[in-house]
């Protein structure tokens, strides 16, 4: 099953981790919020992404089903 | 405000005299469904609200199907689509919540958060019943017995309401009692998952999809919300059947719809108006430099253009504008459409609910470089500024409040230039700075303002 | 080794593994506060704060269970195996010993929740981890009442150290959280902190005067 990757923005409040962790996909603006990339998530970033998702502190960072 | 029932300027347009073409099945009620004529939310004779003796003498009972469901190939084959801005297929968002596991909510949006925005508000205080009946209906289609009606706060119409509601119940039309929920004054109250935060008892703010509404709503049931008009339609096309809705509007946008129009003399009316009217027979454009369609959420367009556009999305898409909820402003020659625009971009910037960290960092600033464009010799980094926070807000937020602010903005920048580049040079075309587009008097300061 | 030996060596790693262990579960409670602060240790990314604040705490279970372990095997002193877990089911220092089973309750807990934080809501777990809190106090009392060993000399001075870096931490934290704007006021304290020159000020008599400040992440 295809799923991207999504931030809550109601949640996110600008730790960064998402970025240190998963450069590939995340970068931060200038206010330090995420920027994520959209599209289904490449099966080679799998546990890079499935770290990030789970070390969010504000457990932000979701992987959602592609709508 | 005014609840006009003004026929739309400059005469009434015709209609075709035969409601019913043949093959779509007969009207559902005793009574005789009225012609395709305008109006058909709004009562003919002037803003005389519509008592319940009179509306029953009108329209007769609410026409109940006896099961759940079976209004909802009715509503597919009239085609309606949402009337609170975002134009989804209703039958639709039926389907989705009649399918739902666990007993539904149903909600009616009378919010109108949207300062330019009269209609839901008149059509409250003058056919609450047509609301009324459509939310019944709503509620039996997709088996709900939980129904609320969110409304503006406005005290003598929430008033007002809730003695429409008891009188109902008294008489034995509803099927479910309806109770009245207050909506904070707020731009995002009447945004679904704001809607359904504030009805759950949490302040009015929006949150983030997935699940949607229609998923998990108020206090985590499926949730069907329609804005006040669109049930109003509801329990026409009930009554009346698929065919006479489609009598008025365009094959692609058929209906009538209410529009707030606001002129450039200053006048401010509702009018009820087909689909695929032409905007010169609403909004007088003599005098008139550019249109925003769509409220503030919405985009300008130049008069010239507008003058060749009708009120359908399709000529509206190509000036990157849209119906939404009928919101028509006409911006009189002579006033400065960027000091406009800033002074709306600050209060949307305001009315941000501070959850997502791109909305009240980029929205404040875009206002402040707005205002700053607004000025004399502006800083020439303030527009690549704007666009690179414009761009940097857009999708990020929980709603579309960003989405909407920047579309304004963009609007603005495009269409404008001219002004913009007068300030460059100096100059303003009104530096008396009188403001034109309606905003509220007071601004959110804390918590208590959301709910 | 005969019997009193065998005691005293695993009375010793007891007491042992019960000060590294407090010693893991203060810098868990620091690292913790970090996290929230949105801190950094100097010259490390920022995944190594939660990293390192998930690794000690498991570490410090290790740790633990070790001294657990070691004083139920003790022959010397009575304790039951439920005691580990159940407060004051102990006959030898109920109370002192208590507390530690409260302590390593709530730790318990705490670990399990944030392996499966995914899989509850956020709400659940935040308030539930708000018990770390106690979980620590328990710990230190529970030290300084279990034996005489805190009381003086080197361990003295650490546990005061550990003590006096909590509180600070702590501190810390509550002030920051009073200077933190709640929502409604961040656009308006954004666009306080952008006033144009010549424009439109924004309103300018906040309810409460006291907060004018900008919110957090603006740069």
């Amino acid at each position: 099953m295809k799923r991207e990757l999504r931030v809550d923005p109601t949640a996110c409040s600008g730790h960064g981790l998402c970025a240190e962790l998963l450069p590939e996909l995340v970068t931060l603006d200038e206010w330090g919020y995420p920027i994520v990339a959209r599209g289904p998530v490449p099966r080679s970033l799998d546990r890079h992404v499935r770290r990030a998702v789970t070390d969010c502190p504000a457990l932000a960072l979701k992987l959602l089903p592609t709508s | 405000m005014t609840y006009g029932t003004t026929v739309p300027y400059p005469s009434p347009f015709p209609g075709p005299q035969d409601s019913r073409p043949a093959g779509l099945g007969p009207a559902r009620t005793g009574t005789e469904p009225p012609g395709a004529d305008l109006p058909r939310l709004l009562p003919v004779h002037g803003a005389v609200p519509v008592d319940l003796r009179t509306h029953l003498s009108r329209y007769a009972a609410p026409p109940y199907f006896g099961h759940p469901g079976k209004l909802i190939p009715v509503l597919k084959a009239a085609g309606l689509t949402g009337r609170g801005g975002a134009a989804f297929p209703v039958h639709r968002k039926l389907q989705a919540v009649a399918e739902a596991r666990t007993q539904p909510v149903v909600v009616g949006n009378g919010a109108e958060g949207e300062p330019a925005s009269d209609k839901d508000k008149s059509l409250l205080w003058i056919s609450p019943h047509l609301v009324l009946d459509g939310l019944q209906l709503a509620a039996e289609a997709v088996g709900s017995e939980a129904v609320a009606l969110y409304v503006h706060r406005n005290a003598r119409l929430q008033e007002r309401l809730r003695a429409a509601v008891a009188e109902r119940a008294a008489a034995g039309v509803d099927l479910a009692p309806v109770e009245i929920i207050d909506a904070p004054p707020r731009f995002l109250a009447g945004e679904e998952s704001a809607l359904a935060s504030r009805i759950s008892g949490q302040p009015a703010m929006p949150r983030f999809k997935p699940p949607r509404v229609f998923e998990r709503g108020v206090v985590g049931r499926p949730t069907l919300v329609h804005n006040v008009e669109t049930l109003a339609h509801m329990a026409l096309i009930a009554r009346y059947g698929p065919a006479w809705f489609r009598a008025a509007g365009t094959p692609e946008e058929p209906g009538s719809m209410l529009c707030t129009l606001h002129q450039a003399d200053g006048r401010r009316d509702v009018v009820e108006t087909e689909l695929g009217t032409p905007l010169r027979d609403l909004l007088r454009l003599e005098g008139t430099q550019a249109v925003l369609s769509g409220g503030y959420h919405g985009a300008w367009v130049p008069a010239a253009d507008a003058a060749r556009m009708t009120l359908s999305n399709e000529d509206l898409k190509t000036a990157g504008a849209f119906v939404g909820a009928g919101v028509l402003v006409a911006l009189p020659a002579g006033r400065c459409g960027i000091a406009e625009t800033a002074r709306v971009a600050r209060y949307l910037a305001l009315e941000s609910a501070g959850q997502c960290g791109p909305c009240f960092n980029g929205l404040p600033r875009i206002a402040a470089a707005l205002d700053e464009v607004a000025s004399p010799r502006p800083d020439p980094r303030a527009v690549t500024d704007m666009i690179r926070w414009a761009g940097l807000v857009e999708g990020r937020g929980a709603c579309h409040h960003p989405d909407g602010t920047t579309r304004f903005v963009r609007s603005a920048l495009h269409v404008f230039r001219e002004e913009i580049r007068n300030h460059s040079d100096g100059r303003c075309v009104d530096p008396a700075r009188e403001p034109f587009l309606p905003l509220p008097a007071d601004t959110a300061l804390d918590a208590t303002d959301w709910s | 080794m005969n019997g009193i030996t065998q005691s005293t060596a695993l009375w010793y790693a007891s007491r042992a593994t019960g000060v590294v262990s407090l010693l893991l579960l203060t810098g868990v409670v620091l690292l913790g506060v970090l996290v929230n602060r949105q801190g950094r240790l100097p010259g490390l990314p920022r995944f190594v704060v939660t990293g390192l604040h998930r690794n000690l705490s498991l570490l410090g279970v290790a740790f633990v269970a070790i001294h657990v372990i070691t004083a139920v095997a003790d022959p010397y002193v009575s304790i039951r195996i439920v005691a580990v877990v159940l407060p004051f089911a102990s006959s030898y220092k109920p109370l002192w010993l208590g507390l530690g089973a409260i302590s390593l309750d709530v730790v318990l807990a705490l670990i399990l929740t944030s392996l499966a934080r995914a899989r509850m809501s956020r709400r659940f777990w935040r308030s539930l981890h708000w018990l770390s809190y106690v979980a620590w106090v328990s710990a230190l009392v529970h030290s300084l009442g279990s034996s005489n060993d805190l009381h003086s000399g080197v361990l003295l001075y650490l546990a005061i150290a550990c003590a006096l870096a909590v509180i600070a931490a702590v501190a810390w934290r509550i002030a920051h959280a009073g200077r933190q704007l709640p929502r409604e006021e961040r656009a308006a304290a954004t666009l306080a902190m952008m006033s144009p020159r010549g424009g439109p000020q924004p309103p300018s008599t906040p309810r409460d005067g006291a907060r004018r400040r900008a919110p957090e992440n603006v740069r």
